[in-house]
């Protein structure tokens, strides 16, 4: 029972009651199998021999196994204690999503370093909070009826401009190579080492106003992190906006439809996730993508490969996501073919 | 073998530096000595304050028991043998005697230990058992002890209890014919079933210490306040701290419920059996639900006594959970409060169930939760229907469509 499973973890609870609930539930099946035999132990016992009246009796001890009590569950207490549950990349209690957590073995490879993560932000216009969230103390208010939707998608595609020139600085490739040129083309370019927040890809999928959705790619973030973006989205727009959901949708291979919903946080569909995802976690481990110190950097090949894996994965599912916005102008860039390149093929 | 009392009791006298300067000419006479473990019939009132000095000779014949000499047995006819032991009470009285004596070293052992005694004799010696002086589990202790004995065959969690502080040696202490037979006794009179003692003194091993006439005191109260003895059976059960409350701190609860929630003494005594806990924990947590429904909410006094005589748990429910339960129902679903009061068994629901079922049948349409409109879904419906009888009669959905919709919240 060692490996990694996903989880998806509702909204408003912190993580770590998923993880202590899913421990508790993990050691209730543990603890319900029947316990080893009991040891026995060696009792004398007296038997007085009846008919003898005479005073020389014969005193016949006869030996007999006896259980001990000391063995018994109830005084020995549960066999199981302790289950090791470890979590992947936290998600804090307002955001919901694909929660990875490792169980024994698994927890060597859970932290998995260099993959991409999906999320799906609501955002609502109209309103600043000071928590960036919609539950959060009201600051401003403004309004938004000149917002549409071209702006907003103008407004994201310098976003993610800004961003791609981040990528291309941290991920120390010199653009005039024939090499790098090819990397940037295919997708394939990734920051290596510690490197802030980076958003592969950005794209509006849902706009009725005030309300409106994102779909992001990034590395390296936090979820308040997202949520200031759609403030900052809101203040490009000259509006303001909030955040009503994060949700992430992807962890590296681990995506939404392999999550585990909270009736099933039971101990036979853990078992049965993670004999699914058993060669995936085998995969993970053999390419070394888990170390966690950020100093140690792998060759660039098997980093390459990794996305290469996410991304062949993940190509189909956006391109049937991908509707109108793809073919939408991409405007003043230095290289609209890296720039292209890099929307259509997130990665 | 034969063992010789006298000498015994001289090993005992010795503190164990001097046992260990003994002269080869001792070691040589006890070394066939054996030491075995003895089943005890009637076994001795385990009691872990013993002297020093009893622990110390223990140490030395087990010292001695290390090197047993084999070929000393052949002359039994069964294959016993017999134990180095002493009785509790002869030995103290032959050690103060030897005290009182000037005990010269060199006329060390007057007895030898060869001396023979009869069978009879030998076998009613007993072996105080070996058991360490502390240990922090109950487990070397169980088999000696019939208190824990019985009590583990009584289906008592002891395992549980000694993780308490003090409880563990507590109960090795108690006597069990003196202590815990007369009050096991009481309580089975009382009308408590046998398979619930078990889990009643795990909760509560303190009834155990508390006084016979404080108990019947107690139950004497509450039957003058007419609960019926099957109520107060019951209700021992659901709260195993019951009893162990003063009569005035029971009586002052039940006139504050009284009092407060302006219920009848018919009503208040079916809550109280309902819930004993009310009865045990202090009332201030009480009070503040008190007033946050009646403030915060809005509900008004008779809606108040419906629902607690409904739902007593809500009295001594979490503030922040019951808070955040009623602000879901009452703001974003718009339930009225005439509604809520009607049933209150939403306010004990979870709070995620509530919040999930919800915006499913509000994506389908079908959040409906006025008792006049068409499709009419009742609140108890919403959360105490099982998933898959909710998806298919109030939502009218499968469960996988279920499962996706909880994946997008």
């Amino acid at each position: 029972m060692d490996g990694l499973f996903a989880v998806y973890k509702p909204q408003g609870v912190h993580w770590k009651h998923v993880r202590d609930s899913i421990e508790s539930n993990l050691l209730k099946a543990l603890n319900s199998c029947p316990p080893p035999a009991p040891q026995l132990a060696v009792q004398f016992q007296l038997l007085s021999s009846g008919e003898n009246s005479s005073s020389s009796k014969d005193l016949a001890l006869s030996p007999t196994m006896v259980p001990t009590l000391a063995d018994h569950p109830l005084v020995t207490g549960p066999q199981f204690h302790k289950v090791h549950v470890g979590v992947g990349h936290r998600l804090d209690a307002f955001s919901s999503g694909v929660l990875v957590l490792g169980v024994g073995k698994g927890n060597g490879v859970v932290k998995v370093c260099y993959i991409l993560y999906d999320y799906t932000l609501e955002g609502e216009f109209g309103k600043a909070t000071d928590n960036f969230t919609d539950t959060g103390r009201v600051i401003e208010k403004t309004t938004y009826n000149h917002v549409t939707q071209d702006k907003l998608e103008r407004v994201l595609a310098m976003i993610q401009g800004a961003n791609q020139k981040a990528l291309i600085t941290y991920s120390q490739v010199d653009l005039r190579t024939q090499e790098a040129y090819e990397l940037a083309v295919r997708g394939l370019l990734y920051p290596l080492g510690k490197s802030p927040p980076i958003l592969m890809g950005l794209r509006c999928i849902h706009f009725n106003p005030p309300h409106f959705s994102l779909e992001v790619q990034c590395v390296n973030e936090t979820q308040k992190y997202l949520r200031k973006l759609i403030h900052e989205v809101g203040l490009e727009l000259r509006t303001c906006a909030v955040c009503s959901g994060v949700r992430r949708t992807r962890d590296g291979p681990f995506k939404v439809e392999n999550a585990l919903t909270r009736q099933y946080w039971t101990a036979d569909s853990i078992i049965q996730a993670i004999a699914h995802f058993h060669k995936t976690t085998r995969r993970i481990r053999k390419s070394g993508m888990y170390r966690q110190t950020a100093g140690q950097m792998n060759s660039r090949a098997e980093v390459q490969e990794q996305i290469r894996s996410q991304t062949g994965q993940s190509e189909q599912i956006n391109r049937d996501e991908f509707s109108s916005s793809a073919s939408d102008t991409v405007v003043d860039r230095e290289t609209p073919v890296t720039m292209s390149e890099g929307r259509t093929k997130p990665c | 073998m034969h063992v010789c009392q006298r000498c015994v009791s001289l090993l005992l006298s010795r503190p164990l530096s001097a046992a260990g300067q003994q002269s080869t000419r001792a070691l040589h006479q006890r070394s066939h000595l054996i030491l075995l473990q003895h089943s005890t019939r009637q076994p001795p009132v385990h009691r872990l304050s013993q002297g020093h000095s009893r622990e110390t000779w223990r140490h030395f014949t087990d010292h001695q028991a290390a090197s047993p000499d084999v070929s000393n047995k052949t002359d039994l006819t069964q294959k016993e043998v017999v134990p180095l032991n002493s009785d509790v009470h002869q030995i103290s009285s032959q050690v103060t005697l030897s005290d009182s004596q000037s005990i010269d070293l060199d006329v060390a052992v007057r007895a030898s230990p060869l001396q023979e005694v009869s069978e009879e004799e030998a076998v009613q010696i007993q072996v105080p058992s070996a058991l360490p002086p502390e240990s922090s589990t109950l487990r070397p202790y169980v088999d000696k002890s019939e208190t824990l004995s019985k009590l583990v065959q009584l289906g008592v969690n002891l395992w549980e209890l000694e993780q308490r502080p003090n409880v563990g040696s507590m109960l090795v202490r108690l006597d069990f014919h003196a202590d815990v037979a007369p009050r096991l006794l009481f309580l089975k009179d009382l009308g408590v079933e046998e398979s619930k003692l078990g889990r009643l003194l795990t909760k509560n091993p303190f009834i155990l210490t508390e006084s016979l006439d404080n108990l019947e005191a107690r139950v004497s109260y509450l039957k003058s306040k007419k609960f019926s003895k099957q109520s107060v059976a019951v209700m021992v059960t659901k709260a195993p701290y019951l009893l162990n409350f003063s009569v005035e701190r029971l009586d002052n609860r039940l006139g504050f419920f009284q009092k407060q929630l302006g219920l009848s003494a018919e009503k208040t005594r079916d809550v109280v059996t309902r819930l004993p806990k009310l009865l045990c924990g202090s009332l201030e947590p009480i009070k503040e639900n008190l007033k946050v429904c009646e403030l915060e909410f809005g509900f008004r006094g008779n809606e108040m006594q419906h629902i607690v005589t409904t739902v007593p748990k809500v009295l001594i429910a979490n503030k922040r959970k019951l808070t955040q339960i009623f602000d879901f129902i009452h703001n974003t679903m718009d339930v009225p409060h005439s509604l809520i009061a009607k049933f209150p068994q939403v306010l004990n629901a979870k709070f995620l169930r509530i919040r999930e079922r919800h915006l499913f049948l509000e994506y389908l349409g079908r959040a409906q939760y006025q008792p006049s409109q068409p499709n009419y879904i009742s609140l108890d419906r919403l959360v105490f229907l099982p998933d898959d009888v909710f998806c298919s009669e109030v939502a009218l959905a499968t469960l996988e469509d279920f499962e996706r919709f909880q994946k997008t919240l």
